[in-house]
């Protein structure tokens, strides 16, 4: 399964100069009639094809650079004991097998699925404030912008907001609750704690695009129903969900990512800590490189990451390409 | 339309409804707002333990001009722009012109070419810090706004590609056909035909964008170090290190990293949403 994008890349014409991006004969949309192909391009074809390497060529370096090229590098690197400054040295697997008995990794693991699980609340979470919005009223425009603005705010406010919420000495948390709760200071809570936190603009994000597939709903079927009797849950269930696949199938899509993307709560809210308890793959991974120069190891770190992504990124793009066909 | 309209509900329900829609909102937002009333909250009332009272009285100037000068929070904010415009106007550029060939030239290798503008969209981040932070270190980059430019417009570019190429796929394809008929090459049909029409996904993309860049903070996080070329996101951050008692003053800087990006979102906002939820419909 791990070779299918990177072949795709590597092959395929993103590289720097690619090898003839647009091939002999192609037929270009709008060329010459079929007969002027068969003798090879016509002039009108050549400039097409042309135009489309020169207009594809800047994109395509850039992504090759700093996004093909290291997914590469990392996958590399994970074979070898390297510091960042002396000569790396290959390792083989031995980084995979450090990594695999460490006691971290598994924390990280476990917390990763937590966030999974718990982050997939948004959807519905998002479903339920979308319906409560959807009424034509005075000001709702303003109120459902309202609502949504947490998300536009950067990871690292959402986490200073949450981590000063969860303050046990004056946190708002404190306040309601009559005595403190170190929310972020006890390794039982701390993941939670900022998985709540993280919620808060997720849930967001699955709103807007909620009230986005309500509106776009059909009317005729839904006063069908509802003269058939339709109400409430069984509408909902039966005639507003089916019609809102589309809509919850990227609600659920770009959930999943943020869950696996999580570093920036993490990292201010908590720092991974205590004790290490509230680490991901991603803040261990980052982790292990910057603070303690273990680039290698960290490689491997990534790379596991990436596999647990890339069954996702492949179920993803097959999904894609079968309904561009 | 779902639920029942709310004309159609009992008077009595549908007042009740109206009375808690700002409750609603008010709680969705204690957060947002405990940070606002705390940022113009006096260093004094703090710690005298009002965290949570109306304030006795306004220190808005004087936090947040503390948050100013007494931190390089301006210099930061600087930097913030100087890494999200270029970021934004790169890659837009660069992903308009992709889009444009992905959509309407056909070539062996094109739906490659855009499934590894996708699947790069998905790839998370930290499978390319180590290389990417490598390579502004060898080309004399790291810790400058340079090299944050270069990383977001070549991993944005991926992202805007995919959504400009559905978008122009959309568009009428005989309008490039009459163009080229009447004799207008290939940039002529990109600049003067469709890039024009194109305008609302531009707006809708440049908006998004730069949300993202601005609040980022896991490249800022690896490609500075020190005050030269970090963001406002780190330098919040480091606020926070630094005056863990001063509260005030950390919810001064938050707004101030808030507000370029909510003020976008609230100037346009038909354009954000448009973009956020495009492909949320359909597909």
């Amino acid at each position: 399964m791990s070779h299918s994008v990177t072949r795709h890349t590597v092959s395929g014409p993103a590289e720097p100069g690619g090898p003839g991006l647009p091939t002999p004969g192609g037929a270009v949309r709008g060329g010459k009639p079929a007969s002027s192909r068969r003798r090879g391009p016509s002039p009108t074809a050549r400039r097409q094809r042309r135009a489309a390497f020169l207009f594809l060529a800047p994109a395509c370096v850039m992504v090759a650079i700093y996004v093909v090229w290291p997914i590469l590098s990392t996958i590399r690197l994970s074979f070898f004991n390297w510091d960042g400054m002396s000569e790396p040295s290959f390792v083989g697997l031995a980084n995979y097998v450090e990594l695999f008995h460490a006691q971290t990794f598994y924390t990280a693991l476990k917390n990763n699925l937590i966030w999974l699980l718990l982050f997939l609340l948004a959807p519905p979470m998002g479903l339920a404030v979308a319906l409560y919005l959807n009424q034509a009223v005075a000001g709702i425009r303003i109120v459902k912008s309202l609502f949504f603005a947490p998300f536009v705010l950067s990871g690292v406010v959402v986490g200073l907001i949450f981590s000063w919420f969860y303050d046990p000495t004056f946190g708002l948390l404190a306040v309601i609750l009559g005595h403190g709760v170190p929310v972020l200071g006890d390794p039982r809570y701390a993941t939670f704690g900022i998985v709540f936190a993280a919620l808060w603009p997720q849930t967001a994000y699955c709103m807007i695009l909620y009230l986005t597939g309500l509106t776009s709903l059909n009317a005729e079927q839904i006063e069908a129903a509802r003269m058939e009797g339709a109400r409430g849950w069984s509408m909902l269930w039966h005639v507003i969900l089916p019609q809102l696949r589309p809509t919850t199938f990227m609600a659920i899509v770009v959930t999943i990512i943020g869950a696996l993307r999580s570093f920036d709560l993490i990292s201010v809210m908590t720092s991974g800590g205590p004790f290490e308890s509230s680490t991901v793959l991603a803040y261990y991974m980052y982790d292990q490189a910057i603070k303690y120069y273990r680039i290698g190891y960290s490689a491997a770190v990534a790379v596991v990451l990436f596999a647990i992504m890339l069954v996702y990124i492949v179920y993803h793009l097959r999904r894609m390409l079968r309904a561009e066909q | 339309m779902f639920p029942i309209p709310i004309d159609k509900w009992k008077p009595a329900t549908r007042r009740m409804y109206k009375l808690t829609l700002p409750v609603a909102l008010l709680i969705w937002l204690l957060p947002m707002i405990a940070v606002l009333v705390t940022s113009v909250r006096s260093t004094e009332e703090l710690s005298e333990g009002n965290y949570w009272g109306w304030p006795k009285h306004f220190a808005m100037f004087d936090n947040y001009r503390e948050a100013l000068t007494t931190s390089p929070m301006l210099h930061y904010f600087w930097n913030s722009v100087l890494i999200t415009v270029p970021a934004v106007v790169g890659s837009i550029a660069l992903a308009a012109m992709a889009g444009f060939a992905l959509a309407i030239y056909r070539f062996r290798g094109n739906s490659t070419l855009f499934a590894t503008f996708v699947a790069g969209n998905f790839v998370p981040v930290q499978v390319l810090m180590i290389p990417v932070r490598d390579l502004s270190l060898q080309l004399g980059l790291f810790n400058t706004v340079s090299a944050l430019i270069l990383f977001h417009v070549s991993f944005q570019t991926g992202f805007c590609a995919l959504f400009l190429r559905n978008f122009i796929k959309q568009l009428p394809f005989e309008l490039v056909e009459a163009a080229r008929i009447e004799g207008a090459n290939e940039w002529t049909v990109f600049f003067k035909i469709v890039l024009p029409l194109i305008r609302p996904a531009l707006a809708a993309l440049a908006i998004l964008v730069f949300t993202f860049v601005w609040n980022d903070y896991f490249w800022a996080l690896c490609l500075t170090q020190g005050d030269d070329a970090a963001p406002i996101t780190v330098g919040v951050a480091a606020l926070k290190g630094q005056w863990t008692t001063a509260w005030n003053l950390v919810s001064a800087g938050s707004i101030l990293a808030a507000l370029p990006s909510v003020a976008m979102f609230f100037a346009m906002q038909k354009h954000f949403v448009a973009g956020l939820t495009f492909g949320a419909t359909k597909g």
